[in-house]
């Protein structure tokens, strides 16, 4: 039996004895009393046991293929080094040529949340409470899974050069660029904290845990990157197709209006929007101080790792060919 | 695999599909789908080649322009995996394919130098001590800060083969190497050749030079049309290209 199927069979046979397990033990206050028995009952008992089948089929193939995975861990070793130039020379490159350097990654959040909250701030005033903060917030997180993605569709395709003339592992080239975004997030968050000073939002201890979401988005994003820079390489438009989802899904995830504003159905729709969880995450923590329960831990939990297993197989399967298409 | 052999190449087999118009985009493709216009032409650029390069040994690959040899020397480099059959290689190679080792030509020369040596499992300080060697054998020392595109293809191998020879690779591909640059860089890249294969470095030797390769190499392959033509000690196998 090949590893793919095998992989496939574990995580069915994993995935039903789950699901079964949960719809006859779980305790309904985690799937919320209303929901019971009705069709988002079953949706969310899917999505608990999901996380659950992903993380023990990972766990259990990791075991039984050690020499089959042990390689690849050898080669991240190897090839750590060139991982730290690829981040560093996108750094370098994004600040080359321009005259404030580092500062922007600090001021573009800043500039653009002013004249978001300039506009919006009127539509919602009485609303939402802090409006920067809020805003903010959502702008960073979204902003890091647009800019990751985006730039880790192109790696593959970018990295040609390097290899169509010598051997590199070619997840580097996504797995870097997505950290770059993520060294760029560590700006962007100090400009959100700069404005959570300024407005004056409340403190909390739960503050603290706001590096949880971003590890959320980042595992996400990474999937996400994976597999469109597995694509791209074999159909160059999807980068266009890329760019008009990203423009409809940024009006359809809460980012500078509050999700309450938004009709009963729209809003159970946006259950299945995984960058309303995030951004929501990222602001119950840090602006609200509250613990999302373990209820939107799963939701989380379950979409970084779904995006993950898709990328990394998706690009695991075809890397080979790629060569061939640059 | 024995430890004597650096490099095993057995029954590869190395196929491409030659579209006449390359497919690129998804539009392309659903509309070609449909009309049933999707044709591959398969070609084979390497039939059943087998062979072993043993530890410190120099080789030449010979053959005409089209023979294969750029195609088998990516395969042992990893660059393309081969369609059938497999390779084995023991130990860091370092390619020299075509001039360039992936460099950037938007960058300067010094981080180049630096990229080149991760991309060989060389962190930017172990590269720091090589960087002056480096620079002093290219002879580019006025554009160190230059960036590559400005740079003539003279300069560009001369800077491919001083990395290619500072990151102690025991492996060392060279493609047409020998053509580059003027007489007095040939004669200090053959002494520095030299040198390495008395330190013990395996060469992959490739050139059309006859003389070349007879000089230095004590084993050759001759490939025709992708399939092995001849093997073995270098003065047969250049009598059978001589002969062609």
């Amino acid at each position: 039996m090949s590893k793919k199927k095998q992989l496939v069979a574990i995580f069915s046979v994993l995935f039903i004895v789950s699901y079964i397990f949960i719809t006859s033990y779980l305790p309904v206050s985690v799937v919320e009393d209303n929901d019971a028995y009705s069709y988002m009952f079953y949706i969310k008992t899917a999505f608990i046991a999901l996380s659950i089948s992903l993380i023990l089929s990972a766990a259990i193939f990791t075991v039984l293929h050690r020499a089959f995975i042990m390689p690849y861990l050898g080669n991240l070793k190897r090839f750590q080094p060139l991982l730290w130039q690829l981040v560093k020379r996108d750094f370098i490159t994004r600040y080359k040529r321009s005259v404030l350097g580092v500062l922007w990654s600090l001021l573009s959040p800043l500039l653009t949340m002013l004249v978001m909250t300039l506009v919006f701030s009127h539509l919602f005033r009485g609303d939402i409470p802090y409006f920067p903060v809020y805003l903010l917030g959502g702008q960073i997180i979204f902003g890091f899974f647009t800019e990751a993605t985006n730039s880790a569709m192109g790696s593959v395709i970018g990295g040609a050069s390097m290899i169509k003339k010598v051997y590199v592992p070619k997840y580097i080239f996504p797995v870097s660029k997505v950290l770059s975004s993520l060294v760029n997030l560590c700006f962007s968050f100090l400009a959100f904290l700069l404005v959570f000073v300024f407005t004056g939002a409340p403190w909390n201890w739960t503050f603290l845990l706001f590096p949880i979401p971003m590890l959320y988005t980042f595992v996400f994003s990474l999937g996400v990157g994976m597999f469109l820079s597995s694509v791209v390489v074999f159909f160059r438009d999807i980068t266009y197709i890329y760019g008009i989802f990203l423009t409809a899904l940024t009006y359809f995830t809460p980012l500078f209006y509050p999700v309450t504003i938004l009709p009963d159905g729209v809003r159970q729709a946006m259950g299945f929007n995984p960058l309303y969880h995030f951004v929501d995450y990222f602001r119950s923590v840090t602006l609200y101080g509250t613990v999302p329960g373990l209820w939107e831990n799963i939701v989380c939990v379950s979409f970084a790792l779904c995006a993950l297993f898709v990328g990394v197989g998706a690009f695991q399967s075809q890397q080979d060919k790629y060569i061939l298409h640059l | 695999m024995n430890q004597d052999i650096a490099i095993s190449v057995e029954n590869v087999s190395m196929m491409f599909n030659l579209n006449r118009e390359k497919i690129e985009s998804l539009k392309e493709y659903a509309v070609k789908l449909m009309k049933r216009q999707l044709q591959f032409e398969e070609f084979w650029a390497l039939k059943d080649v087998s062979f072993e390069v043993r530890r410190g040994e120099v080789f030449g690959i010979m053959g005409l322009n089209g023979a294969g040899k750029s195609t088998l020397l990516k395969v042992i480099a990893g660059v393309f995996k081969p369609t059938q059959g497999k390779v084995t290689v023991n130990g860091l190679v370092a390619p020299m394919i075509e001039l360039g080792m992936g460099f950037d030509y938007e960058f300067t020369a010094r981080e180049n130098v630096y990229m080149n040596g991760a991309m060989f499992g060389h962190p930017s300080k172990y590269m720091e001590e090589k960087y002056d060697e480096i620079i002093e054998f290219s002879e580019l020392r006025e554009f160190e800060d230059v960036p590559l595109k400005n740079f003539s293809s003279g300069m560009v191998g001369r800077l491919a083969f001083a990395i290619a020879t500072n990151v102690q690779p025991d492996i060392l591909i060279a493609d047409e190497i020998l053509g580059v640059g003027d007489y007095k860089f040939q004669a200090k890249c053959e002494a520095r050749i030299e040198e390495m294969i008395k330190g013990g470095t395996t060469v992959l030797l490739v050139s059309h030079s006859m003389d070349k390769v007879e000089e230095m190499c004590s084993r050759a392959l001759l490939l025709e049309r992708g399939t092995v033509r001849a093997l073995g000690d270098v003065k047969k196998v250049c009598k059978v290209y001589a002969g062609d």
